[in-house]
C-alpha cells in the first residue's frame, strides 16, 4: 500500500522534437483506483511505463510511497504489471509464471506456495495451476496475468490496457472482477485505458490526457458533468457531447438566430459576448413545443433508448430520446439552461457554467 | 475431399525412388565382398556378407599406422559434429542476446559485418586461419578442428531474428518480476528457443559432421581422422594388383549416414512440434 506521487514529470525520446508527456503532476492516494484514459498517443501508457521504471525519466520525480524511484530498477520499485497482451511466459504453468516473481526475490517455498493457492482461489484458477497459458481462454490468460500481480502483493498495481485483448462482453465481466479485487486488497492502482467507458465505470478518479498534457482530473461525475474543455467534452460520454458553433449575444446563447438558454440564469457563469462553443449532452436535451428547430436525419435504436441524429442550423446533433416515443421528422428541442455546456471557441476551454465553490450543482454532481 | 490422382503419386514415387534408390544400393552393395563387387559391380541384391564387414570396418586397425578403426573415427566425427553443433549454438546464441537486448554502439553495423561474412565460406579463410592455428600450436587438437569453426553468422542471424520477435512484454515482465539480464536469458528466452535451437543443430550437426576439407587441413595424426576421410583413405589403396575394399567403403558411407538421419529424425519431431504448437 502506497501513495504514487508524479511531480512534473515528463519524457521526450531521444531525437523527438516535441515531448510525449510533459509537466504531468498528480497525486494518488493509498489504495486509490486512478484511470489514465485519452486517445492513442496521448502520453498514457509513456507515462505508467515511467511509473514502472520501463521507460526512463527525461524530467521530473515519480515517488512510490515517498521514495524517489526515478533511478530504481523496476523489480525494486514494489508494483506490479499487468500487460495489455498478459505477456505470460509460455513455457511455464500457471503455477510457474505466479510464482516466478517470487522465486527471484527469494522468498520461502512454504510462503509462495500460499500465496500462489490464494491468488488461485480469489481468481477461480485453481483447476488450471498446472496448464500452460496457451491451454487458458483469453479470460483465464488475463486473470493469469493479475494473479502474478496479485502474489507480488506490491504497493501498487499499474494495469496496461488489459481488456482491449477480450472480447465486449467478456471485458464487461473482467471490468468487475478487477474492480472488486482492487476494493477486496485496497492496493493502489494505476490504470490505463483508450475506452471512456472502461474508465468511467472502474475509476476513483480520472485522468483525462491529450498531447501528452492532463486535461482534466476528476472523479467520473464530475468530468462528465463539468468537462473542462471541449476533448474532454468529446471524448467523455456516449454518445459524444454535440459541440456546436453558437454565439453569446444580449444576454442569450445562440445557435445562429435560435435562443438555447438565457445568460443571465444562475449557475450559468459570467456573462459572455462572441462566438462560443456550446456543449449539449444527448440526454439533456428534451422534445418540447418551442426550441431549437431539430430535422432529423437518421435514427438508432439501443433498446433502451434511441438515438436520433439529425440536425440544427445544419450543424449536426444527436439527441437522446425515448423510444417509445412516436418518430417526427421535425422537432423543437429545449434544454435546462444550467445544462448548456460553454467553451471559448479559440482555446476549448470550459468557459460556463464555471464550478463555483459552494454554488448549487445539477443534481447527481458530487461534491 | 481432394480426389486420389494417379499422376502426382506417380511423380512422388519418382522423387523417392530417386532419393532412396543410391543409399538402397550403397547399404545392398556395402552386404558382398570386394572381389564380388568388383567382377560384378554395384549390386541390388544383399550378399552374404554383411555382418563380417562391418564387424570390419568398425574394429579393424587399419590406416598407415595400423591404429585407427572405424570406431575411433566414428567418435572422431561425432565429437566434431557436436562440439560443432553445440558451440556454434552457444556462441550464436550469446551474440545475438548481445545483439538484441543491450544498447551498445554500433549493434546494427556490428551485426551487418558479421552477416557479411556469410558470403565467406571457410574455403576463403583458410589460410590465415591455417596459419592462426599453427601459431597457437592447435594443429592435431580437438580445439583446433572445433573452434575456427564455430563463429557463425548464420547462426547468429537466425537468433536474432527469432530473439526480435519475442514479444518486449516478456521482456518487461520478467524485469518487473526482479529478473536479471542472465536469469532472462536462462529462465525465459532458453526455453523459449527450443525449436529455434533444435532446428539449428540439425543443419550445424550435419554441417560439422560432413566437413571434410578443415580436418584434412588441420590434422595430420590418424587418431584424428574422421569419418569422411576414413572413406577416402580406403578408396585410395590401388597399391599393386590389390583390389579396393569397395565393401569397406559402402560400409563406411552407410555408418556416416546414419549419425546424421538419427539426429534430423529427432530434432525435426521437436522441430515441428515446436512449430505447430508454438505461441507467444
Amino acid at each position: 500500500m502506497a501513495s504514487i506521487t508524479l511531480t512534473n514529470v515528463s519524457k521526450t525520446y531521444p531525437g523527438a522534437a516535441a515531448a510525449s508527456v510533459s509537466d504531468i503532476n498528480l497525486t494518488i492516494a493509498d489504495g486509490e483506483f486512478i484511470v489514465l484514459v485519452g486517445p492513442s498517443g496521448c502520453g498514457k501508457s509513456t507515462l505508467l511505463r515511467m511509473v514502472a521504471g520501463l521507460e526512463e525519466i527525461s524530467g521530473g520525480e515519480v515517488r512510490i510511497a515517498d521514495r524517489v524511484v526515478n533511478r530504481v530498477d523496476p523489480a525494486d520499485r514494489d508494483i506490479a504489471m499487468v500487460f495489455q497482451n498478459y505477456a505470460l511466459y509460455p513455457h511455464m504453468t500457471v503455477r510457474e509464471n505466479m510464482a516466478y516473481g517470487l522465486r527471484n526475490r527469494k522468498t520461502p517455498k512454504p510462503e509462495i506456495e500460499a500465496r500462489v493457492a490464494e491468488a488461485a482461489r480469489m481468481l477461480e484458477l485453481g483447476p488450471y495451476l498446472d496448464r500452460r497459458p496457451r491451454a487458458l481462454s483469453g479470460g483465464q490468460r488475463q486473470r493469469v496475468a493479475m494473479g502474478r500481480a496479485v502474489v507480488r502483493q506490491p504497493a501498487a498495481f499499474l494495469f496496461d490496457e488489459p481488456l482491449s485483448n477480450l472480447d465486449a462482453k467478456l471485458r464487461v465481466s473482467m471490468r468487475g472482477e478487477i474492480r472488486r479485487l482492487q476494493r477486496r486488497l485496497g492496493t493502489t492502482s494505476l490504470y490505463v485505458t483508450h475506452d471512456q467507458l472502461e474508465a468511467m465505470t472502474l475509476a476513483d478518479r480520472l485522468v483525462v490526457l491529450n498531447a501528452g498534457r492532463i486535461e482534466q482530473v476528476g472523479t467520473p461525475l464530475e468530468i462528465y458533468h463539468e468537462p473542462a474543455s471541449t476533448f474532454v467534452a468529446s471524448f467523455i460520454g456516449a454518445p459524444a457531447m454535440n459541440l456546436l458553433d453558437g454565439e453569446a449575444a444580449a444576454g442569450w446563447l445562440q445557435i445562429g438566430p435560435h435562443r438555447v438558454a438565457r445568460q443571465d440564469q444562475p449557475g450559468s457563469g459570467p456573462k459572455l459576448s462572441g462566438p462560443v462553443t456550446l456543449g449539449l449532452r444527448a440526454e439533456d436535451l428534451i422534445p418540447a413545443a418551442d426550441g431549437l428547430p431539430f430535422r432529423t436525419d437518421f435514427v438508432e435504436e439501443l433498446g433502451a433508448q434511441r438515438l436520433v441524429h439529425g440536425h440544427v442550423d445544419g450543424q449536426p446533433l444527436v439527441v437522446s430520446m425515448d423510444p417509445s416515443a412516436p418518430l417526427a421528422e421535425e422537432l423543437r428541442l429545449t434544454i435546462a439552461p444550467d445544462r448548456v455546456h460553454v467553451f471559448a471557441t479559440d482555446t476549448g476551454k470550459r468557459v460556463a457554467p464555471a464550478p463555483v465553490p459552494g454554488a448549487p450543482r445539477p443534481a447527481g454532481v458530487p461534491a | 475431399m481432394h480426389r486420389i490422382r494417379p499422376l502426382d503419386h506417380l511423380i512422388l514415387l519418382c522423387g523417392c525412388l530417386f532419393m532412396l534408390a543410391p543409399v538402397a544400393v550403397a547399404i545392398m552393395t556395402s552386404s558382398h565382398s570386394a572381389a564380388d563387387i568388383h567382377v560384378n559391380g554395384l549390386s541390388l541384391a544383399p550378399g552374404g556378407h554383411a555382418l563380417d564387414t562391418y564387424e570390419t570396418v568398425l574394429t579393424k586397425r587399419g590406416g598407415f599406422t595400423g591404429q585407427v578403426t572405424g570406431a575411433t573415427m566414428a567418435m572422431n566425427s561425432l565429437i566434431l559434429g557436436l562440439g560443432f553443433a553445440i558451440g556454434k549454438i552457444a556462441l550464436s546464441m550469446l551474440a545475438a542476446y548481445a545483439l538484441v537486448y543491450f544498447r551498445f554502439r554500433f549493434a546494427t553495423a556490428m551485426f551487418w559485418v558479421i552477416f557479411t561474412t556469410l558470403l565467406l565460406p571457410l574455403e576463403v579463410r583458410i589460410m590465415p586461419s591455417y596459419q592462426v592455428m599453427s601459431d597457437l600450436h592447435l594443429l592435431n587438437t580437438y580445439t583446433g578442428l572445433i573452434v575456427p569453426l564455430l563463429a557463425s553468422a548464420t547462426g547468429t542471424f537466425y537468433f536474432r531474428q527469432f530473439f526480435k520477435s519475442v514479444p518486449d512484454e516478456l521482456l518487461e515482465a520478467a524485469r518487473i518480476d526482479g529478473a536479471g539480464p542472465v536469469k532472462f536469458f536462462f529462465d525465459i528466452l532458453l526455453p523459449l528457443s527450443k525449436t529455434m535451437m533444435a532446428a539449428i543443430f540439425i543443419i550445424m550437426f550435419v554441417y560439422g559432421w560432413n566437413q571434410y576439407l578443415w580436418p584434412m587441413l588441420m590434422t595430420t595424426e590418424e587418431r584424428f581422422f574422421t569419418l569422411m576421410r576414413g572413406i577416402k583413405q580406403i578408396l585410395q589403396v590401388w597399391v599393386g594388383s590389390q583390389i579396393p575394399d569397395y565393401n569397406q567403403a559402402f560400409a563406411l558411407a552407410v555408418l556416416a549416414l546414419l549419425p546424421p538421419v538419427i539426429v534430423v529424425v529427432v530434432f525435426q519431431r521437436w522441430f515441428i512440434k515446436g512449430l505447430t504448437e508454438s505461441d507467444k
